[in-house]
């Protein structure tokens, strides 16, 4: 049986260790659920979104402002759909990005359906090492997660932290986000500070 | 190449272009060197044509102004990514896409063939460089896409 952070817990966690300047990009799941526990001025919802995409933004974020640290929270069939964008990042030399995979094994917002990943046996924290992530961590239970998260969130990066999670509940995935353009407008102007 | 490296740096430096995301094809590939002799326009590697749209669209939140540079097959592969980029975020990127055999008549590259027909589906502005006289033309588009805050393809013949 593996063990796996229920995900309300995860994302709060995350939440008490962002600093108040931090950006957070969401992505699919996790767009649904993050406005659930925090709703911040720096928060992004990629949604509508092409699955993959939310690394690359969060990449051009922290390219763009590099003095601000970007935390963009992916789930693990978009992070499948778009591999290569961990080379990307790492390439790019991006010490003010951070990655948080949320892998609960299945496409969630599809129903459930397993990802080719988990009969593959992938290692993601060993993936990010070997294309060149500073710090790579991965934790399966809260307490840990907890205790480490500020910690993996100041640590020098490209930063990549493994999250073994549960899948969402189906209530907390009918949360609406803002529209885009509202969230555009926020965002840029934020940015612009 | 109608362009040489030299020249496509010197007008992407004049509009104001701070960074080229790419994935480079045998002709717009010859450019390498001139972008990483560059220090107005900082070359972005990428693995899959798909990065290059949200990464442009992060890069333009951050308040930089970048171009993406593909070949038509990466246009093909990458259609949902500008979808979502220029048409739901309403991102306005503007692009330089190669057109894969598009100065050999004969051929019968499908990538030729559905250059044009692709972009006038998508609805994106663009702007055919097919030769020498309209190399003028590659900078005054894009830079009609930036002033009017529009994306646009500057497709240029290969």
């Amino acid at each position: 049986m593996i063990s796996r952070i229920p995900l309300r817990d995860s994302l709060s966690t995350l939440a008490g260790a962002r600093l108040d300047t931090d950006v957070v990009v969401t992505n699919m799941g996790a767009s649904r659920v993050w406005p659930l526990i925090e709703n911040h001025r720096l928060d992004f919802h990629f949604n509508p979104s092409t699955m993959g995409g939310a690394i690359p933004l969060a990449m051009g974020i922290a390219l763009a402002q590099p003095q601000r640290q970007i935390i963009v929270i992916s789930g693990d069939g978009s992070l499948l759909m778009s591999l290569g964008s961990l080379v990307s990042v790492a390439a790019a030399g991006c010490s003010n990005l951070s990655i948080v995979l949320l892998d609960n094994g299945i496409y969630d917002v599809t129903g459930g359906q397993k990802t080719a990943a988990v009969d593959a046996g992938v290692r993601f924290d060993e993936t990010a090492r070997s294309v060149g992530f500073e710090s790579v961590a991965m934790f399966d239970d809260a307490a840990s997660w907890q205790a480490d998260a500020a910690g993996f969130l100041r640590a020098k990066g490209p930063g990549f932290c493994w999250l073994k999670v549960a899948p969402a509940l189906s209530e907390d995935m009918m949360t609406q986000q803002e529209p885009m353009g509202v969230q555009i407008e926020r965002l840029r102007t934020e940015l612009e500070r | 190449m109608i362009f040489t490296g030299e020249e496509i740096v010197a007008e992407l430096s004049g509009l104001g272009i701070t960074h080229a995301i790419w994935i480079p094809d045998a002709c717009i590939g010859t450019w390498e060197w001139a972008f990483s002799a560059s220090s107005d326009v900082q070359l972005i590697r990428i693995c899959r044509e798909g990065e290059a749209w949200p990464l442009a669209a992060g890069l333009t939140l951050g308040g930089k102004v970048p171009v993406v540079i593909m070949q038509t097959t990466g246009l093909f592969e990458s259609g949902d990514a500008l979808r979502n980029i220029l048409f739901d975020l309403k991102i306005p990127v503007v692009s330089i896409i190669g057109a894969r055999n598009w100065l050999n008549t004969e051929s019968r590259d499908t990538a030729r063939k559905f250059a044009e027909p692709v972009l006038q589906a998508w609805g994106v502005p663009y702007q055919l460089i097919a030769n020498e006289h309209d190399k003028p033309r590659l900078t005054d588009f894009l830079r009609s896409c930036l002033d009017a805050g529009h994306a646009g393809v500057a497709l240029l013949a290969e």
